[in-house]
């Protein structure tokens, strides 16, 4: 892997920078930091690690003053060096402190230049025209330093997201920020954008600044940071330098157990289950594009698709799941073209789908746990008999599916918002199974799960893909489409292209676009 | 006489220019309270309020500017309480907006009715008069269609390009951009989400009363029941047809102006032939066709009516 050498000895003075002194807080009755503590010295990289919910970004929130804890104290540095405590529950006096944050979701607005986006809030409202030149002035010195360019006078909206990040972090450094927050930065970037992103953070610490990197890759935490501190059930459970780190110890302080890897037998694959054939797909914009579109996924196959979001993945999952149809083109599910595209129809053809959005277009929130689980068959005779629901039938089947899919929660008569993500993807993958359809759409299975619903979904998959399913996994963590697929295929622009082999490097340059 | 004969007269386009007036005022409010990112359908009401409070403080002795004033706070005040209720509270815009319609309307008549409980009809002002501008007024055409509009013509173009300069060159107007499309953007930069999000409606409002002060000030020289007629609600439209950019809000409210000027004459030419309320109509009906051409490519701030509260991200 390119990118700056981490394992170096830091040369730093050891200087302390920021010290979180046992900071706590709750949500109600869930706690979501429970004591922590955490130092960073200049010119560091610290890894906070943990799963989803484990709290690292609400421990973040906290140092950047959208929350005030409930107990605990920050001291940071001012310019000489000198500890001072940290006015809590105000973004300004953090912003003061020479603390600069990048949330997951940007904070920009799209109808602004980037260079009215970074001046935002650094010039006093009353004054009667802006100062642009001296700004420019400023910032081009930054980028020098850093590396982190972006074309200042294009409107935001019309940015790529790796531009938009640089705008965010030139923003934060534009404010004299001394310590930089980023949360889950690589989670929309390609692994050549991550890599410059790596490249840049080299640069910037080097130039004095120091960087709390949240993350829960354990790969992109092992190549770049000098320290790791994981998090887990809002507690500090470990903190390691990162050259006495190997993937194994990380996972287990993160999960707490050592986590389970799912076993990929080999297996012969059988006859095509599903063939897309030219098919192409004008929509308004690349993310709902498709051009000339060729796929084939056979019977015990999972074929990845990897790519960063937006480049024609929610179009290739319309397609299949029967949401919209093609301009041009066909599809054959088993050899049958599928010439109506509605989704029952598509159900019918033997067609199981794992939406992108399990709490939009997964489950009827509002409809219990029972009825979620039939609702893809209530004209099935099993559910239904003249006209009304069959519910002791109805339930029983809920309460066997749930025992199988440890599916857990208030039970099957509650409703299906109260459970937890990870629940209601098992819910999912319940009434997805339960059908054994020929080909299962399996568009981002795990976002956002923790790595011990992830795994399960994972061993699922494979499960299905045994028994003789093909499986269509759309997914944007390259990882998670290197350990599953037989097969990957790059989407990029609307464009689909096979991968050679199960190269990392060369999957990365695809998804960004350069041909090999 | 042909339809080209009266599209090339100067009293067509003095007249174009003088229906626009109120306009280019109301949806110059309106387009600063969208811009940071809130509707506010309170404009019949505050124009209704406007045009009272103005006349009335005139008829008080307070003088021409004095009135001005008096609407404009008038004005502001009504924009504050649409301001507090959908932007701390963060309650529906659309109904918030339309109870300050039917408030500020109402409370315009109240005022007049109780403060002059015995008039048949109401006192008289002496209103703004046309500037007369040596050299200048006495241009063929120009002179008569531009220089000789009343000094609230002239603020109401001063206004364009005021609006226009804060908006895109000071530091102000980026924050009140930023805060319509992205109010995370705003807070993550320290600045007040709600401060520049209430100072803009406050503002807008008391420039949508200056429109409605025109009608009692400059067109008229008292104050009547239902003068607003709809003009706030033409407003609305507007801002959307200029695609929120302050000098395309100067174009439509013209334009609208021109038609409505043509209509009245028209209606002379082939009334007879034609009923009036056809011409009475066309005004509204070229609004829709030209809202129905522009509006599908219109980009509406992002964050237009998403209420923000403080600590939920």
């Amino acid at each position: 892997m390119e990118g700056p050498d981490f394992s170096a000895p830091l040369p730093m003075t050891n200087n302390l920078v920021l010290s979180l002194k046992a900071l706590s807080k709750r949500f109600g009755s869930v706690v979501a930091n429970d004591a922590v503590s955490i130092d960073l010295h200049q010119g560091e990289v610290l890894s906070l690690l943990g799963e989803n919910g484990a709290g690292k970004t609400t421990l973040m929130n906290m140092l950047f003053g959208h929350y005030m804890p409930d107990s605990g104290t920050v001291d940071v540095a001012d310019m000489d060096g000198n500890m001072h405590p940290l006015t809590l529950g105000h973004p300004q006096a953090a912003l003061e402190a020479g603390i600069g944050m990048v949330h997951q979701h940007f904070t920009l607005a799209e109808n602004l230049s980037a260079l009215d986006n970074i001046l935002l809030g650094s010039e006093s409202l009353l004054r009667w025209r802006q100062n642009h030149r001296a700004a420019r002035h400023k910032i081009a010195g930054i980028i020098e330093r850093t590396g982190l360019s972006a074309p200042l006078d294009e409107k935001v909206g019309n940015l790529s997201v790796g531009e938009r990040q640089r705008v965010e972090i030139l923003k934060a450094l534009y404010h004299d920020a001394r310590i930089l927050v980023l949360d889950e930065p690589t989670a929309v970037l390609t692994p050549q954008e991550a890599d410059t992103l790596f490249e840049n953070i080299g640069a910037m610490t080097k130039d004095g600044l120091s960087v709390i990197f949240i993350s829960h890759k354990l790969r992109e935490v092992l190549a770049f940071s000098h320290r790791i501190a994981v998090l887990r059930h809002g507690r500090k459970v470990g903190e390691i330098a990162t050259k006495d780190a190997d993937e194994k110890s990380i996972a287990r302080m993160m999960v707490g157990a050592d986590t389970p890897v799912n076993p990929r037998e080999d297996i012969a694959v059988g006859a095509p289950v599903l063939q897309l054939k030219s098919i192409t797909v004008s929509g308004d914009s690349a993310r709902n594009s498709l051009q000339d579109a060729n796929l084939t996924v056979h019977a015990n196959e999972v074929v990845g698709i990897a790519g960063v979001s937006g480049n024609g993945q929610s179009a290739l999952a319309s397609i299949v799941s029967g949401l919209a149809g093609p301009d041009h083109g066909e599809m054959l599910v088993d050899d049958v073209a599928i010439t109506r595209f509605d989704p029952p129809n598509l159900l019918k053809s033997g067609i199981g789908r794992i939406p992108e959005d399990r709490h939009h277009d997964g489950v009827i929130g509002a409809m219990t746990v029972a009825e979620n689980l039939i609702i893809e068959r209530l004209n099935d005779p099993d559910v239904q008999k003249n006209g009304f629901l069959r519910q002791e039938i109805i339930r029983e089947h809920a309460q066997e599916l749930c025992r199988d899919y440890d599916v857990r929660g208030p039970g099957i008569d509650a409703q299906a918002r109260l459970l937890s993500g990870g629940n209601i993807q098992k819910l999912i993958l319940a009434r997805v199974f339960e059908c054994s359809p020929r080909l299962i759409l399996a568009n981002q299975p795990t976002r956002g799960l923790d790595l011990g619903a992830a795994n399960e979904v994972a061993r699922r998959l494979l499960e299905a893909r045994k028994r003789g399913a093909g499986i269509l996994l759309i997914s944007e963590d390259l990882d998670e489409v290197l350990a599953l697929s037989d097969r990957i295929v790059v989407i990029h622009d609307g464009q689909l292209i096979a991968a050679k082999d199960k190269d990392r490097a060369s999957i990365g340059l695809m998804m960004a676009g350069e041909h090999t | 006489m042909d339809i080209l004969q009266i599209l090339i007269s100067d009293s067509f386009w003095a007249a174009a220019f003088r229906i626009a007036t109120p306009l280019i005022f109301g949806v110059l409010g309106a387009l600063i309270c969208e811009k940071a990112g809130v509707l506010n359908l309170g404009i019949e009401g505050i124009f209704a309020a406007g045009a009272m409070a103005g006349w009335m403080a005139v008829w008080l002795g307070a003088g021409l500017w004095g009135g001005l004033l008096v609407a404009a706070l008038t004005g502001g005040a009504f924009g504050l309480l649409h301001a507090i209720l959908t932007v701390p509270l963060g309650l529906s815009q659309h109904v918030s907006g339309l109870g300050i319609t039917m408030l500020a309307t109402s409370l315009s008549y109240f005022t007049y009715r109780t403060t002059l409980p015995n008039v048949s009809s109401p006192p008289r002002i002496v209103p703004f008069q046309p500037l007369d501008i040596p050299v200048l007024s006495d241009l063929p055409f120009v002179g008569l269609v531009l220089f000789q509009q009343t000094a609230m013509t002239w603020l109401a173009f001063f206004m364009v390009a005021l609006v226009w300069w804060v908006l895109n060159r000071t530091p102000l107007g980026m924050a009140i951009r930023a805060v319509g499309d992205n109010p995370d953007a705003v807070d993550a930069q320290g600045l007040s989400v709600y401060g520049l999000r209430i100072g803009a409606i406050v503002a807008g409002s008391a420039l949508m009363a200056l429109g409605g002060a025109f009608l009692t000030m400059s067109a008229f020289d008292a104050f009547f029941f239902g003068m607003v007629n709809g003009r706030g609600w033409i407003c609305i439209a507007l801002v959307i047809f200029a695609s929120w950019r302050p000098g395309k809000a100067l174009l439509g409210a013209v334009l609208f102006g021109a038609f409505d000027a043509f209509q009245v004459r028209l209606q002379t030419e082939v009334g007879a032939l034609v009923p009036s309320q056809v011409f009475l109509m066309a005004p509204y009906v070229m609004s829709i066709i030209a809202l129905v051409i522009v509006a599908r490519r219109a980009e509406y701030p992002r964050a237009l009516l998403t209420p923000w509260f403080k600590g939920q991200r």
